[in-house]
């Protein structure tokens, strides 16, 4: 059948600039670039991943929208029509990558935070100590002591296993296989030099990345691609994956194509086969199922390691937490529904979840009302766009934050949700080696390290105006958050009150 | 030249205690505070006394305040309802009293603004009732009812609940509020006193310094920046954050670490005023676990923003500031007495042959203790 779909993008050539070089065809990995005594885009295939217009030495290369692909029509907006045509020429579900972009309220964009004037001084970053540190993991509800029989004190207390974060912020879990060894080995090098970690996906971990075991949550999900013995001791935390934000009660899928060599021993399944990932766990039909998994973990790590439950943000997700703390999870990782991926049904993406903030606020809420907030650190995933979005978390309750999308789009990621096609022309989403040797692990590290030292300067910013010089006195302290725009009752979920109203 | 002895900070702290146990009238702190008067600003000041009723040592002392008659009345029912009541009686008090002693303090206008409009203020010896701590201990009980009517009550307030001691607060300039109660016919072994200048809420008499919880007392100069999060965390263990003011959360967090968490004063304090991560990761390793665990377990707690406070119990008194001391005190020790105040001047004002005076450094804490045979 002949694809009716007209382009979504209209590629312009300036000829008058352009030198024919070919850099822009070389770079094109979705076929857009063609060569005929000059370059002729073919309009259908851009995906606007922008890699052409980046390394154009001559500027000569825009992209524009494809304005009136459509007849206007505001209830028959043109990614409706387009998905309708594209439904009816191929009788599939529609697959997407990356976070839901659909122009749902930006709550984060709706709370402001507090300063400092006169009555409690600010205080300097750059001149006092400012201290973003961070310990993931159970803690008691209280600590005991004794005195030993030289007279000092001694704690008696023995603490769970707790994991150290220099900065408050983890990368987001993307597998080997979603996207390249390349970007894992970026991430697993800038986690290491800024003292966070990152997180396998449910891909395994390939071996030249053990020696990274500090920086590394290693992932069980339910395809349990990779698990062994070995891989859950070399890592800092072990994370359950129960639900993904941009997918939530949706399993994983990586065709048989992506399964090269290397993927294929790290997820320890035959070359070229499909990897699927089913929906749920087939052993973890109930909380009490969860609870036997974390214990198995547990006992395969000896006790030494944080055990995290990862879930999606949804409806009910307060009592669910609540549920995963007393199952044994040490931490709880909440991711919202804007959360990325590298495939969803687009159905689920963009309609299935609910904000981040809201779910957050809720279980943050719930663990205290419970008495059980000690118990568990509570990480934030899913749409955390700024250092901004990570002080309004911490201030809402959250231990730690994630960022998915924006590690991908340091490392030069353009979002144009082609993830799963494998093209990815970044070398970031792809196995294809002509594409993955474009990302260079060292380049992407420094890039990753840097936008987290600028995150940690700017927290330490706002902690200081907040007149605290430690993020503990900000974690959970809503008190400093106002809300604007916003209706009484997400105010009241979201447990903050409107500008303008003081203490 | 004169001029510049002003200081326009907010807010007075001044402490003095004998180890000894040695019982001393309310004059001396009150011209201590008396002498800080201009970093008050007249909408708040208080007392808090140890060891004021050896006759009924044994009763928790319940310091009311009512709005109205009716509350009063309503409120003792609920009183006779969860408590045996041993005595009650209007706490005694001093109407258009005011101060009138000279201090070296050479521009501070004092004696013009007698206390007006006090709140009905009562006192109640109670006991527990034996039936009632089947369950919990006797302060547990006590606790809970002091947050109950705190709560329940709109025009009923708990001003303190201790034993063998009181607060002793209101509206106006302390060294007002101290002759209006009458404390120089008080005798107490320790005695604080606070000057307010209150910028974020409003003054009135609950709200003045200082705040109590069975025998805590808190006199608090500064502004906790995590009360926020302080409050939310006292929350998950039952305590009811009712009086619209950042200094109770210190009297609940020394609440609950010392007497529910069963933690010394030291390591209380090590909560409230943690030090620093970069001094934490240079300690001996027993003292660098101990310091740890308690940032890491304790991080609900710590108090952050200017701060420096004297918290009173019935053993002693215990002096500290917040973790970069972005508000002033200065402490001494003369024969068995030990002071702490805001300023020196408000020590050398009632002792000024001290053995020793010394500012304590940013989160150090400074405790005085009776001698254990009093």
């Amino acid at each position: 059948m002949m694809s009716e779909l007209p382009a979504e993008f209209i590629v312009k050539i300036d000829y008058d600039r352009c030198r024919r070089c070919k850099r822009c065809v070389m770079n094109c990995s979705f076929g857009c670039m063609q060569f005929k005594d000059r370059v002729v885009p073919e309009h259908k295939n851009c995906v606007a991943c922008h890699r052409c217009a980046t390394f154009c030495p001559e500027s000569a290369i825009t992209i524009t929208r494809n304005e009136l692909a459509y007849k206007e029509n505001a209830n028959w907006m043109p990614e409706i029509r387009k998905n309708i045509l594209k439904q009816a020429q191929t009788g599939g579900i529609l697959l997407t990558g990356m976070g839901n972009p659909r122009p749902y309220q930006i709550l984060w964009d709706h709370m402001l935070i507090d300063a400092c004037q006169v009555t409690n001084p600010s205080i300097d970053p750059l001149r006092e100590p400012m201290e973003l540190r961070t310990f993931l993991g159970r803690k008691p509800d209280r600590l005991e002591f004794a005195h030993n029989k030289d007279g000092e004190i001694d704690l008696v207390t023995e603490l769970q296993p707790q994991v150290k974060l220099d900065v408050p912020v983890l990368f987001g879990a993307m597998s080997y296989g979603a996207i390249s060894l390349n970007a894992h080995r970026a991430l697993a090098m800038a986690a290491n030099r800024s003292g966070t970690l990152m997180n396998t996906g449910e891909g395994g971990l390939h071996k030249d990345l053990y020696p990274y075991a500090g920086n590394i949550i290693v992932q069980v999900a339910s395809g349990r691609f990779g698990v062994h013995s070995e891989y859950l001791n070399t890592s800092a935390m072990v994370e359950i994956k129960i639900g993904q934000g941009a997918k939530p009660g949706i399993g994983g899928h990586l065709p048989g194509e992506k399964v090269g060599e290397e993927i294929s021993k790290t997820r320890m399944i035959p070359v070229g086969t499909d990897a699927i990932s089913p929906a749920p766990h087939h052993d973890i039909y109930s909380i009490e199922d969860l609870s036997q998994l974390i214990f198995a973990i547990k006992e395969a790590v000896d006790y030494t390691k944080p055990v995290s439950v990862k879930i999606s943000a949804v409806h009910n997700v307060a009592a669910i937490a609540s549920g995963i703390v007393r199952a044994g999870a040490d931490v709880v990782t909440i991711d919202g529904f804007k959360g990325g991926t590298g495939a969803s049904p687009m159905v689920i993406r963009d309609n299935v979840g609910i904000p981040i903030e809201l779910a957050l606020a809720a279980v943050d809420q719930r663990l205290r009302d419970e008495g059980i907030r000690n118990n568990a650190s509570i990480i934030c995933a899913g749409g955390i766009r700024s250092s901004g979005d990570v002080a309004k978390a911490i201030a809402l309750g959250a231990d730690a934050t994630v960022i998915g999308t924006a590690a991908l789009v340091a490392m030069g990621c353009r979002i144009c949700q082609k993830c799963y096609t494998g093209n990815c022309a970044w070398g970031i989403a792809t196995q294809k080696p002509e594409l993955t040797r474009r990302l260079d692990p060292e380049v992407g590290a420094q890039r990753l390290s840097n936008l987290l030292t600028a995150w940690s300067l700017e927290l330490k910013e706002i902690l200081g105006s907040l007149g605290v010089n430690s993020i503990e006195s900000l974690r959970g302290s809503r008190e400093r958050l106002r809300g604007i725009d916003l209706d009484e009752q997400t105010l009241k979920l979201l447990g903050i009150k409107p500008a303008g109203i003081g203490q | 030249m004169r001029c510049n002895c002003y200081i326009p900070s907010g807010c007075s702290i001044s402490g003095m205690m004998s180890e000894s146990g040695k019982r001393m009238d309310g004059n001396a702190i009150i011209r201590s505070i008396a002498l800080m008067h201009d970093r008050g600003n007249g909408l708040g000041g208080g007392f808090a006394a140890y060891g004021i009723y050896p006759r009924h040592a044994d009763q928790f002392a319940f310091h009311m305040m009512f709005d109205t008659k009716q509350a009063k009345k309503q409120c003792e029912e609920y009183l006779k309802d969860t408590f045996d009541i041993v005595l009650d009686e209007e706490i005694p008090t001093r109407p258009g009293g005011v101060f009138e002693e000279e201090t070296s303090g050479k521009d501070a206008e004092y004696g013009a603004r007698p206390i007006t409009d006090p709140p009905i203020l009562w006192r109640y010896f109670l006991d527990v009732p034996e039936e009632k701590t089947t369950f919990v201990t006797e302060d547990e009980y006590v606790v809970k009812k002091v947050m109950e009517i705190n709560s329940k009550f709109d025009s009923a307030f708990v001003a303190s609940s201790g034993k063998n001691m009181g607060a002793f607060k209101g509206v106006g300039y302390p060294e007002d509020i101290g002759m209006f109660y009458k404390l120089d016919e008080y005798k107490a072994y320790i005695w604080t006193a606070h000057s307010r200048f209150p910028t974020n809420t409003p003054g009135w008499w609950g709200g003045a310094h200082p705040f109590c919880l069975l025998d805590w007392s808190i006199v608090h100069n500064g502004e906790i920046s995590s009360y926020g999060i302080n409050k939310r965390y006292l929350e998950t263990f039952g305590y009811k954050l009712e009086l619209r003011t950042d200094t109770e959360v210190i009297a609940y967090l020394f609440d609950l670490l010392v007497r529910r968490h069963n933690l010394s004063v030291e390591i209380a304090a090590k909560a409230l005023a943690s030090p620093f991560w970069k001094d934490i990761d240079r300690m001996p390793d027993r003292e660098q676990k101990i310091a740890s665990a308690i940032r890491q377990v304790y991080g609900g707690a710590l108090l952050n923003g200017p701060f420096s406070v004297i918290l009173g119990h019935s053993r002693g008194m215990v002096g500290f500031n917040d973790r970069i001391k972005l508000r002033p005190m200065t402490c001494g020790r003369a024969d068995d007495m030990l002071y702490m105040s805001s300023e020196e001047s408000g020590i050398r004002e009632i002792e000024p042959d001290l053995d020793e005076v010394w500012s304590p450094k940013a989160g150090t804490v400074v405790i005085g203790e009776l001698h254990e045979e009093v």
